[in-house]
């Protein structure tokens, strides 16, 4: 690879406009534009902390797309948006977002985690009922059926594991006992791990799922789950808010518990699912962590929560609005680059902050920018699962699909449901991997895309810069970068010419900017 | 109380022959068989540094391997019917496993393992956790357990990790259960025959030191978002992480890894294979301060074809694991290191002769065999037995708590010390399961 003049480097970006200072925000203070914005500015303000400016569109671009599809966007569409001249694209690209099917795919890995689906300890939903589990979640989040509908359907549904696929809510359980249920159900529903209950209130939400049945058919592994009205009847249940409701020994108990759940009037469901949404998209929850839910463990934005609460419901638990309301938002968009540190800037989400990349993520985004493939299979149980080469690591449906990147990069076993499962904490085992496995070097350094970048610098070497840079973090070079790799090729390329490449990209790949959301 | 006494005298004869005139150099050893009161043990000392697991994953055939039944007849022998002496009086053991029939007096054999679950996944949980599944809490494995007592904390400052598990890792539960991905163990990868042994992440083939280095600072040139965020945890933690990778990569850590460094001669008595190697590997780890190796020895669950697979693996396993004992007592390591053989259960005993199976053993978690060598064990026993044709526990159950129990006294980890739960539960090293009244049992005959 030889580079051309500087001058030329420099020409070239300079009809992007972009240098290092607006990189990665924009130019002045950030201004709020929604019902968000009015509260989380006024809190900033009160508690004196000095939000980030708003984040540039090469790393809005980049986040959007991680944090709504779990993907990231190709050279192609991170250069789309950025030469787009409408003031009005982030928005617009949130809403395409939410539409494609990767949105359904991601959302659904991670209702999964929640959910516990897995085929195989501790949880044992066995294959064929995760395929339909995950396949009915996934259409759920893809169709946008309704929050409470959700809700109901896993709690009350009966039938068959392979039929009914909601059903498995009942199964995805290490214990299949009245308690237990009840706290899957807390544990899911309203965020709440049960531990500061009182031993009545315990008991009396355990009496909703105690006349649950569940009987094996002929065919291998069905089961049906049902409500069983054999079972011993008690007359009343107490609702978690401490209410005592009187039963119907005719009636499935689990319609009680729905209807009070799912209704209007219950603010602990609807703050619990929107808390949970902000908690994915921006790392940490209003109230964190987002299944501890109690009394002694506050919002840090309550205001926040009630409103976002009162929309859902307003929007008859329409999820999207939700997802409209927070992405757009200036607090959502602002710069990974603080202006306020600390842990109350922190709190407050007075920036973006840097979190690595989820390990189903990092793997796509991995193949996605080599041109490679990930092969999963499943040894558990026999007969082995294959899965398909081009398969998306986001869309594996089952937690038991043994991966060694992905139990490394923090992939949750699925075991408790609890959030927390997902690790995204940086250890020097990843590191390693990253910076030195013969897989992470053999997709660069063999992959497709790398064969075409070189073809491209025997030609133009800025361009096939340019185009790495796109690929790789979603941006275009700036001329200091540029002038880094020209030193790098000057310094090592000529003995090792072949080389060079191959070391920028495993730079890029490297660096926090890549393998973290910013 | 009269068959404890007569154990314990036996227990010294054995123990004053074997360790000969290094009897002088532990006198703790001689006090305590002569000196302690039968019927209140007292406590042990603590003897091992570190465990070498050799995972049998998919459940082993303790009939082909260290509880032979030839009076049983060939529907449960097969064509392994001449069980062979051992270098200890009295006791027999596989034919196929002749090397291993030499080191018979460093090891003890448990031949009343049981739980009696025959699914890989719980049966695994259970041999390595002492738990049975359920509840909300998924318990760590002994390898996460011993890395948090006997790593960081206790003073190791390697740089590889203090649990390592070669080449992959298990898959089947997950290791570090509640004590989360910090505790679980590092997988090398690659294949230790293979020349180098291309630990994944360390030993980067084709890659000079000095282009390492003019990667490293190159990658500190384009870190531009790094450089603009500046003083950061999340940062901090990562430029933590990564400086210990770059330790292994460039320092001279890795180097444990290049079995190259042994001669010819004590390769090829482990076997050039990646078994025999993989044992030789966690030997020198071992040595090198890293308190917990599994080697995680796939291919045992043989449903089919059965005895064509154990005459290829037995003599494997035989060479790997007899010259691992061998070496690791020539070494003077064998006294501060537990060997730990076993998997997730045993195989059933009966020859599954119909199809599809057509000469396969299923899983069997009724009775099963583990072996235990070093690290404060003793060798040349047997602990317990099954019925005459393998099927059932004859006498003296051993719980897979019951082992690990056993282990931790001897590493001097405190059953009853609290593990750090995230959501701030009491939880202990090890305690009964709610619905398990019976009291955990050490095996104190061996110890």
């Amino acid at each position: 690879m030889s580079a051309s003049t500087e001058g030329k480097a420099v020409g070239n970006l300079s009809a992007h406009g972009q240098t290092e200072s607006t990189l990665f925000e924009r130019a002045g203070e950030a201004a709020p534009v929604n019902r968000i914005d009015e509260l989380v500015f006024a809190a900033w303000a009160k508690a004196g902390v000095k939000p980030a400016r708003i984040c540039s569109d090469a790393v809005f671009v980049r986040r959007a797309y991680l944090d709504v599809i779990g993907s990231l966007p190709t050279a192609e569409e991170a250069r789309t948006f950025l030469d787009d001249k409408d003031p009005g694209k982030r928005a617009r690209l949130i809403e395409s977002l939410m539409q494609r099917e990767e949105f359904a795919d991601y959302w659904a890995m991670l209702w999964c985690d929640l959910l516990r689906v897995k085929s195989e300890f501790p949880i044992n939903l066995w294959p064929n009922a995760v395929q339909a589990y995950h396949h009915w979640i996934r259409a759920a989040i893809r169709d946008n059926m309704p929050y409470d509908r959700f809700a109901r359907e896993l709690l009350t549904s009966s039938g068959s594991n392979f039929r009914v696929p909601p059903v498995n809510f009942l199964r995805a359980v290490q214990n299949r006992d009245p308690a237990s249920l009840a706290k899957a159900a807390a544990q899911a529903f309203l965020g709440d791990r049960m531990t500061s209950w009182p031993k009545d209130r315990q008991d009396g939400l355990a009496v909703f799922f105690s006349r649950i049945g569940y009987k094996s058919t002929a065919e291998w592994k069905e089961e049906i789950v049902f409500f069983d009205a054999a079972m011993p009847a008690a007359d009343k249940a107490k609702l978690p808010d401490g209410k005592v409701v009187k039963l119907d020994p005719q009636q499935d108990p689990r319609q009680v518990f729905a209807d009070w759940l799912t209704s209007p009037k219950n603010d602990s469901f609807a703050r619990c699912a929107v808390n949970r949404v902000w908690y994915w998209l921006l790392g940490r929850g209003i109230v964190h962590e987002p299944d501890d839910f109690r009394s002694d463990n506050p919002p840090s934005l309550p205001r926040v929560l009630d409103l976002l609460q009162r929309e859902l419901i307003a929007a008859r638990f329409d999820l999207r609005p939700i997802y409209r309301l927070i992405l757009n938002s200036s607090t959502y968009q602002l710069s990974p680059v603080p202006r306020s540190r600390g842990p109350e800037a922190q709190q407050l989400f007075a920036y973006y902050s840097l979190r690595q990349l989820d390990a189903e993520v990092l793997a796509d985004a991995l193949c996605q920018i080599t041109g490679t493939h990930e092969e999963y299979s499943s040894s558990i149980p026999e007969p082995f699962t294959w899965v398909p080469p081009e398969h998306r690591s986001i869309a594996l449906p089952d937690g038991s699909i043994t991966s060694s990147f992905l139990e490394l990069f923090g992939r949750p076993p699925r075991d408790t449901g609890l959030l927390n499962e997902r690790n995204n904490a940086p250890t020097a085992a990843q590191r390693l991997h990253l910076l030195n496995s013969s897989h992470v070097r053999q997709k660069i350094e063999s992959g497709p895309t790398m064969r075409e970048w070189k073809r491209q610098a025997g030609r133009d070497a800025f361009k096939a810069m340019g185009e790495m840079y796109l690929t790789i973090l979603s941006r275009y070079p700036t001329p200091g970068e540029l002038q880094a790799l020209e030193t790098y090729d000057q310094d090592h390329g000529k003995d090792k010419g072949a080389n060079v490449m191959a070391d920028m990209a495993w730079a890029l790949v490297n660096s926090p900017e890549f393998f973290c959301r910013h | 109380m009269s068959t404890k006494q007569t154990i314990s005298r036996r227990d010294f004869l054995q123990a004053s022959l074997a360790v000969g005139g290094g009897a002088m150099l532990m006198p703790h050893a001689t006090v305590r068989a002569w000196g302690a009161p039968v019927a209140t043990p007292t406590p042990i000392q603590p003897k091992a540094k570190a465990v070498i697991q050799i995972w049998m994953w998919g459940g082993p055939p303790h009939l082909d391997t260290f509880d032979p039944k030839p009076q049983a007849g060939s529907d449960y022998c097969g064509p392994f019917d001449k069980p062979i002496s051992t270098n200890v009086d009295g006791i027999m053991i596989g034919q196929m496993l002749p090397l291993l029939a030499q080191q018979a007096d460093k090891y003890a054999i448990i031949r009343s393992m049981t739980h009696g679950n025959n699914g890989h996944e719980t049966a695994s949980y259970m041999v390595q956790t002492g738990h049975k599944p359920g509840g909300r809490i998924v318990y760590p494995c002994v390898g996460a357990v011993v890395s948090y007592f006997k790593g960081y904390r206790a003073g190791y400052s390697g740089l590889i990790p203090p649990y390592v598990v070669i080449t992959q890792p298990q898959g089947r539960f997950s290791e570090a259960g509640f004590l989360g991905n910090k505790y679980k163990p590092f997988a090398t990868g690659g294949d230790p025959s293979k020349t180098p042994f291309a630990v994944e992440g360390v030993i980067a083939e084709g890659i000079s030191v000095e282009r390492q280095q003019n990667r490293r600072d190159l990658l500190g040139q384009l870190d531009t978002l790094g450089n603009a965020i500046g003083d950061s945890t999340e940062l901090n933690a990562l430029g933590q992480a990564q400086s210990e990778a770059y330790g292994l990569i460039l320092g001279d850590a890795g180097k444990v890894f290049d079995l190259s460094q042994e001669s010819k001669e004590l390769r090829d008595a482990y076997g050039r294979n990646k078994f025999g190697q993989a044992c030789l590997a966690a030997r020198r780890m071992v040595e090198n301060g890293v308190p917990y190796v599994t080697i995680n020895y796939q291919g045992w669950d043989t449903h089919k074809q059965h005895f064509q697979q154990m005459r290829r693996l037995l003599p494997e396993l035989d060479r790997g694991m007899a010259t691992l004992l061998q070496d690791l007592s020539d070494r003077g390591l064998l006294d501060s290191t537990i060997v730990w053989w076993g998997g997730e259960f045993g195989r059933t005993p009966k020859i599954l002769y119909e199809a599809p199976w057509d000469g396969g053993r299923s899983h069997y978690g009724k009775v099963f065999s583990d072996v235990v060598a070093g690290g404060g064990f003793k060798g040349g026993r047997v602990v317990g037995a099954s019925d005459e044709k393998g099927e059932n526990v004859k006498d003296r159950p051993v719980y897979p708590t019951d082992l690990i129990a056993s282990m931790y006294q001897l590493l001097g980890i405190d059953t009853n010390a609290p593990l750090p739960h995230p959501l701030g539960q009491d939880v202990r090293v090890l305690q009964n399961d709610a619905d398990d009244d019976r009291p955990i049992a050490p095996l104190t005959e061996i110890m």
